[in-house]
């Protein structure tokens, strides 16, 4: 890659003639005659020039191009469908919903969405919600958090940090889980219906669990008093958010799922990067291999249309994908990919040219000027 | 009476003189009526050079510590943080600043506890004092003035003395003060003649006297005072005081059994101390433009929040942005006052934004400075085996300084000549003697040890040639060691003749009379006044030592005033020749004249000699003269000045000598490269324009085909200084129109250069401000002039000459980078004035090496000195700043493109262990070592190829232009790695079972790839592999890892967060972020090596070409050793 040469100087490091003779006034004075004090280690003395940079580059180019073209047909091949239930068009069902939500209303709005697919999802299939214009990133809600009230402190449980103010208490009373992110988290429930061609729907079975990352349901998220069964119990002296409709341990009937330890929490408490994000929602295993996860035709998505978006513009959308080994549909990086790979051949091509022409006029030793 | 009267006037006309003191000896009052006894304050006799106490320790060395503009930018920094709730937690501006100062501090304290211990040693030694006649042991620091001290052999004076009486009987002592100047030879000192008869303790109790005495000063060889002895009720008797009289404290009492002294300063008011104070700071043109590129930054910086403050106030106009039901604010956050809201903001921007400007660079600067400088000291080559020194580093702020030198101002004797004379002829009459070969100290009787030139002289020029003889053997201040007291060697009997050795601060004197041993006249030793000279007849001559009349660089002569055997008076004068002749009424002046420009032009150290006779009425007219000049408290060196200039003249004119100072070894070539590499050299000395040329010659600072302008007092007296300047810039100008012109055309690099030659009036007389204001005219015609000459000599320079001229080309309007280099005292002050100071361990003291930057011990180290570690050191310094800015703008750049994503809520990208640990850790090391190991081009191709130094020239690897391409890469990198982040993040999927990511995988993406981008073009950046370079390379990489695995590979638990549990894992779980990270790391490189690529191959430097050639030869050598390998192989 680069052109290089060793230079063994350590011979010159050391100069008997000049020990022995100052032996006799070998006064304190006299500098060690190391090869590193006398700056002469041995070193490997690369130097980028057209000549050496050349085939790097061509290298480059052939490694990445063949990368890129992969990960673009990858890209390709994934399926994916978005479908956006936020119901601000007048015409969409969920726009009553859109229009008249209230935090008071007991009884949860509901909207149905049909929606067809072109092509079977053959393997398994991930259920995202996505929201836009929605700010986790923001500073103040990224820290109103306390990790070791999620963790299971108990003192932490009923004295939440600082952090989580506003959302710390509700009447003098410790919020569990405390904060803006618990305090604001996704609500809405949606459920897949299959339309078979003689209109009746069959309902899709989705996953809850394997949605969050392993450590955080194991090890950074834990319920109060362990994993245990009473839950009601730990979370006494407790109360819910102010716009939760019911309380942490009321999220899932499953045990391993509810508290803190519920994965929709957990996924919802690893806040986005950017304003526009998805999470997982759900996951629709493949059954069997005969038969496409989600064979094309007709779907309805039950939407418990719980969330509002309507206040900062947001919007939200239910997306359906495939995932390959190097995640979902992406084509940026294998088109990044070719890009580079073809830049530095063409770059190399270049150099090649003016490494011909320049090259052993840089390198002539003319240059007793 | 008429002494007494004199003394009354003088007395009177001081009346008003209020910067001096009066010392009681003994604090004995005087006799009432004569004064009014005034007890004055004076401090005791402590030294303190600490600069801190146990109790002021911590506040005074914050307070210090503080006072530097960096530091306290990150204080400020550090308690916005924790006044106002910004996004990064004060620990990570904290804990640098912490680790700085605290190391700071504890380095400060330790040289400061050091400087406790020297103190305390120096304090608490014993001192003799006498009170009521009796001898007492007191601790030095409760000296107080007016003690009487006794000081014994080889003991160290505790204080500034004058000196009442000494053991030997003449009153003399002999003194080294070797520890304050470095100058070993033994210089006698004089007690007050009145005095010197009160040789035992009760004697000096009896003593009852005052002193009165100039206030401290720093000047180590100038003092005035007088002593007023009251021997009974009369008027008191005043004898002047001078600096012969001061024994100074730090001095060491030599060859003289004990001395009686009354202590005058004492503390921190003796000369010693005063001299102590330190120099002022001198920055390098590097730092200059560190600080320029600070303020750049300061700019960017403040620019930077200002933006995102507006922004975000512009964004939040909504309000359901600026507070959505998802994330609303507390109460009392509510209720801040706008104003206040908009200000935290704008300081929690500054803060989150900080660190591009950081701390560690100066940490890292400062690191890189003074362990670089070992390597000046380390080095081998510029150890000295005679000397037994190597060089030595005083200040290592200036080492990249020596890579920028441009002119190079040397003085001539001792620097570039060896300051090792030896006697080559005289000249009497026009008669030239040669002594014979060298003989070490070797008496050869008789006039066989004389080769007579020319025809021997007649009866009249015998006299004069006895007369110039014994002049020479008289007139000097030369003293004789007698053999058992030299150093403890025996040079011991040689030919039944006591040989003995001379000392003398001058080494022209040495020369002088032992060039006159050799020629039968022997100069034994100073008996009781008289000086013995052993004729060639083998007779002892005894002349009675009336008056010294001793050199100084004004007049350039001295002389000496003896009274014969036979009771005639003679002045004897020696001086130079300038010095001299406009004195001489008689005697051979044009023979004379004739030989000692010949001798001149030979490059020899010329001295004319002069005598006249005095009646013993002129003789009592001189001591009147010099005597009165001697008391004069005020303006004493003015009048003895005048009083000199009327007792020497009319002399006769006797002859002339010649002395050989050889150059030093590898001077012609040292000079040579340093003109190949661009700098132009500047002889300052103090010698004659001819002498200095024929050196200059000689060591090729003027080459055959130089065309020598010449701009001297001879030229000025035919033309007037006006026109001869005009004369002179038209033909350099021209000249250098033309040359342009050719090397445009690309003809002819040959081209004819220039040397100029002034001397000290003529320059006086250029930089003399000019009523009609035509003066600064002059300067500038003088400094094109100079600009375009190769090389100037400057003769007949005064000290402060030296310093001016420096001074004069530091201001000249292209702020050239000068270095001054001398051996002597008279070198100081332009080796203080210049840039960079560089003193030669040389002959005459220490004193010029002590006031350097730079210490060497020969010239030709200069050579390496400059044109391999100066190179080095500037480059290694300019990558440093480079890349320290540069790889802080990539790591913020991306915090501040994240903000236009978070809605300005000064949330940062990285965790805050990245944050804090970024340029202490991760990227810290690899660019230390990087800028104490980095070697561009092998050292002995520097050294071979002197013109690889003006690749350097003129700070350019800090110009403006590649500044602002540093910075703009780092822009581009910062942007390639957001951006890339971005789009990869941007709404999709990153691992293979679905799962989503975080904000905190963002920033450790990010992060990531920045660390390995800055870490790998730093790689690229280094021309110079040890295995010390890729352990810390690559080590810090493998730090950067194992640091995160470890970060996140657990539940902390003393955080309140756990942001980052896992985060990394994941992250290195997905195969996309492999991928993105080698696909970002590419791209950011991408450009830069494009960019050297193509430079290298379009438009090469010097450098550059020297760098592929040796590439070529050692390729071709290895394809050379490889096929021999495989043909022996194949033989075998």
């Amino acid at each position: 890659m680069m052109a290089s040469s060793y230079s063994a100087k350590e011979e010159d490091g050391h100069h008997p003639g000049a020990s022995g003779a100052g032996g006799a006034a070998a006064n304190g004075r006299k500098p060690d005659n190391t090869a590193f004090k006398q700056q002469r280690l041995p070193a490997w003395q690369p130097i980028l020039t057209a000549g050496t940079v050349l085939p790097a580059f061509f290298a480059i180019g052939l490694i990445f191009i063949p990368i890129g073209i992969g990960l673009y047909v990858t890209s390709n091949n994934i399926k994916e469908f978005e479908i956006d239930y936020t119901g601000t068009d007048t015409s969409s069902p969920c726009f009553s919903c859109y229009q008249n939500f209230s935090w008071n209303s007991t009884l949860p709005c509901k909207c149905s969405l049909p929606f067809s697919l072109d092509q079977p999802f053959e393997s398994n299939v991930f259920m995202y919600y996505g929201l836009s214009n929605f700010y986790q990133n923001h500073r103040r809600y990224v820290k109103s958090r306390d990790d070791s009230h999620l963790n299971g402190n108990l003192y932490s449980l009923t004295h939440p940090s600082k952090e989580c103010e506003p959302y710390a208490h509700r009447d003098n009373v410790p919020v569990a889980p405390c904060g803006a992110i618990a305090n604001s988290m996704f609500n809405d429930t949606m459920e897949l219906f299959f339309v078979h061609p003689n209109e009746t729907r069959s309902q899709i079975p989705l996953k809850r669990k394997g949605i969050a990352w392993w450590t955080d349901k194991h090890v950074k998220f834990r319920n109060p008093g362990g994993n245990g069964d009473n839950l009601t119990a730990a979370f006494q002296g407790t109360t819910y958010p102010v716009n939760w409709h019911k309380p942490v341990y009321e999220l899932d009937a499953d045990p391993e799922n509810n508290g803190f330890i519920n994965e929709d929490f957990i996924v919802w408490m690893r806040t986005a990067a950017l304003p526009t994000f998805r999470k997982l929602y759900r996951i629709i295993e493949k059954k069997s291999s005969m038969t496409p996860t989600l064979p094309s035709g007709n779907y309805t998505l039950e939407v418990t249309y719980n969330y509002p978006v309507h206040s900062f513009d947001g919007r939200k959308r239910m997306i359906l994908s495939t995932i390959s080994w190097m995640g979902g549909k992406n084509p940026f990086l294998g088109i990044a990919y070719i890009t580079v790979g073809s830049v530095c051949f063409f770059l190399g091509v270049v150099l090649l040219l003016i490494h011909h022409k320049y090259g052993n006029r840089s390198s002539s030793p003319d240059i007793a000027s | 009476c008429t002494c007494a009267m004199c003394f009354t006037l003088i007395c009177a006309g001081e009346e008003n003189w209020v910067d001096s003191r009066t010392v009681y000896i003994g604090h004995k009052e005087p006799p009432p009526g004569a004064e009014a006894y005034i007890p004055q304050r004076f401090p005791d006799n402590r030294i303190v050079s600490s600069k801190y106490t146990f109790w002021n320790f911590v506040p005074k060395n914050l307070f210090e510590q503080f006072r530097r503009i960096a530091n306290f930018y990150f204080l400020i920094i550090f308690l916005v943080q924790l006044i106002i709730d910004t996004p990064t937690s004060p620990i990570t501006s904290g804990l640098p600043l912490f680790f700085v100062i605290t190391v700071t501090a504890i380095k400060q304290g330790y040289e400061d506890w050091l400087r406790h211990k020297a103190d305390n040693s120096i304090n608490q030694c014993p001192v003799h004092i006498i009170q009521h006649g009796k001898v007492v042991r007191k601790q030095s620091r409760k000296l107080r003035v007016g003690d009487v001290v006794r000081v014994k052999e080889d003991e160290t004076f505790p204080c500034d003395l004058i000196l009442l009486s000494s053991s030997r009987d003449d009153g003399t002592c002999f003194v080294t003060t070797a520890s304050l100047d470095g100058e070993s030879s033994h210089k006698t000192y004089y007690a007050v003649q009145d005095t010197k008869a009160f040789n035992t303790e009760e004697e000096v109790d009896t003593l009852h006297a005052t002193i009165e005495c100039e206030q401290p000063q720093p000047d180590l060889y100038k003092f005035v005072g007088r002593i007023n002895i009251y021997l009974d009720r009369d008027e008191p008797i005043a004898r002047p005081l001078g600096s012969e009289n001061l024994l100074l404290r730090g001095a060491t009492l030599k060859n003289t059994e004990c001395i009686y002294a009354v202590a005058i300063y004492t503390g921190m008011e003796t000369k010693m101390a005063l001299n102590y104070q330190s120099k002022s700071q001198k920055r390098s043109a590097v730092e200059k433009s560190m600080n320029a590129y600070l303020i750049v930054y300061l700019c960017i910086l403040i620019s930077k929040a200002l933006i995102n403050t507006v922004l975000k106030y512009v964004w939040q106009a909504d309000p359901n942005r600026d507070e959505p039901w998802y994330n609303e604010k507390t109460e009392t956050e509510r209720q801040r006052h706008i104003l206040i809201r908009a200000f935290t903001d704008f300081l929690a921007f500054m803060v989150l934004f900080n660190y591009i400007i950081p701390v560690s660079m100066y940490v890292t600067v400062e690191m890189q400075k003074f362990l670089g400088s070992y390597f000046i000291t380390w080095d081998d080559e510029m150890f000295d085996e005679e000397l037994g020194e190597g060089a030595l580093v005083n200040t290592s702020d200036l080492n990249e300084e020596l890579g920028q030198v441009e002119y190079v101002f040397t003085d001539k004797t001792g620097t570039l000549t060896e300051n090792n004379m030896e006697f080559i002829e005289c000249c009497v009459d026009g008669h030239v003697y040669v002594p014979h070969a060298i003989c070490n100290g070797q008496i050869m009787p008789g006039a066989a040890s004389m080769d007579m030139i020319d025809s021997s002289p007649g009866p009249g020029g015998r006299e004069h040639e006895e007369l110039f003889f014994r002049a020479l053997c008289l007139c000097h201040t030369v003293q004789v060691k007698e053999e058992e007291t030299v150093d403890g060697i025996k040079r011991g009997i040689h030919q039944g003749k006591a040989t003995s050795v001379y000392i003398s601060s001058s080494p022209d004197e040495v020369a002088l009379v032992e060039g006159m041993k050799r020629l039968g006249f022997t100069y034994l030793r100073l008996k009781d006044s008289h000086m013995e000279i052993q004729n060639r007849d083998d007779e002892i001559e005894r002349f009675e030592l009336l008056e010294v009349l001793n050199f100084d660089s004004v007049r350039r002569r001295m002389s000496v005033i003896v009274k014969s055997s036979t009771g005639e008076y003679y002045l004897f004068c020696k001086g130079a020749d300038s010095a001299v002749f406009p004195r001489v009424i008689s005697g051979k002046v044009e023979q004379v004249r004739a030989r000692v420009e010949h001798n001149a032009v030979e490059g020899l150290r010329t001295l004319c000699v002069a005598y006249k006779k005095l009646s013993p009425a002129e003789y009592e007219e001189v001591c009147h003269q010099l005597s009165s000049a001697k008391l004069a408290l005020q303006d004493r060196e003015k009048k003895l000045a005048e009083a000199y200039d009327s007792i020497e003249r009319d002399f006769i004119l006797l002859g002339a000598t010649a002395v050989e100072d050889r150059l030093q070894d590898k001077a012609a070539d040292t000079i040579e490269s340093l003109h190949k590499a661009g700098m132009k050299v500047w002889v300052l000395t103090g010698d004659k324009m001819e002498t200095a040329a024929a050196t200059c010659y000689a060591s090729k600072l003027f080459r055959r085909n130089t065309q020598i302008l010449e701009l001297t007092t001879k030229r000025t007296e035919e033309q007037n200084l006006h026109d001869v300047l005009f004369d002179l810039s038209r033909t350099v100008l021209r000249q250098h129109g033309s040359m342009t012109r050719e090397t445009l055309s690309g003809l002819s690099n040959e081209y004819h250069d220039y040397g100029l030659i002034i001397d000290g009036a003529t320059l006086s007389a250029v930089l003399k401000p000019s009523q009609e204001g035509s003066g600064g005219n002059y300067k500038e015609i003088f400094l094109e002039i100079c600009r375009n000459c190769s090389a100037v000599l400057c003769c007949r320079m005064a000290p402060l000459q030296k310093a001016q001229i420096v001074k004069l080309i530091k201001a000249s309007k292209e702020h050239p980078i000068t270095l001054a280099i001398g051996d002597g005292a008279n070198d100081v002050s332009m080796i203080l004035e210049a840039h960079v100071g560089i003193g030669i361990m040389g002959k005459e003291g220490r004193q010029a090496a002590r006031n350097s930057d730079y210490a060497i011990p020969k010239f030709k180290h200069l050579k390496k000195m400059l044109l391999v570690h100066g190179h080095y050191y500037y480059i290694r310094i300019s990558e440093l700043v480079q890349y320290f800015f540069y790889k802080n703008v990539c790591f913020i750049f991306p915090q501040f493109l994240y903000q236009f994503f978070c809605g300005f809520s000064q949330q940062p990208l990285y965790d805050t262990a990245y944050l804090t640990l970024y340029n202490i850790s991760f990227t810290s090391l690899p660019i230390l070592l990087y800028s104490l190991m980095e070697q561009h081009i092998n050292m002995d191709i520097l050294k071979r190829d002197p013109s690889l130094y003006r690749d350097i020239a003129k700070n350019s690897l800090l110009r403006w232009p590649i500044f602002i391409y540093w910075t703009f890469l780092g822009v581009f990198d910062a942007v390639v790695f957001f951006f890339g982040a971005f789009f990869l993040f941007d709404n999709t999927t990153f691992t293979s079972n679905g799962q989503m990511f975080g904000n905190w995988t963002f920033g450790t993406l990010v992060f990531t790839v920045l660390v390995f981008t800055v870490t790998l073009k730093l790689a690229l950046d280094t021309h110079y592999w040890t295995w010390i370079n890729h352990f810390v390379i690559w080590g810090s990489l493998l730090f950067y890892i194992i640091f995160s695995l470890l970060w996140g590979g657990i539940i902390w638990p003393f955080l309140n967060y756990q942001r980052m549990y896992y985060v990394f894992m994941q992250m290195l779980s997905s195969g996309p972020a492999w991928l993105s990270i080698i696909l970002l790391v590419v791209v950011s490189l991408l450009p830069d090596v494009v960019k050297k690529v193509l430079c290298r191959a379009l438009w090469p430097t010097t450098t550059e070409r020297i760098q592929c050639k040796r590439q070529c030869l050692t390729t071709e050598q290895s394809t050379v050793f490889m096929l021999s390998q495989t043909s022996s192989s194949i033989s075998f």
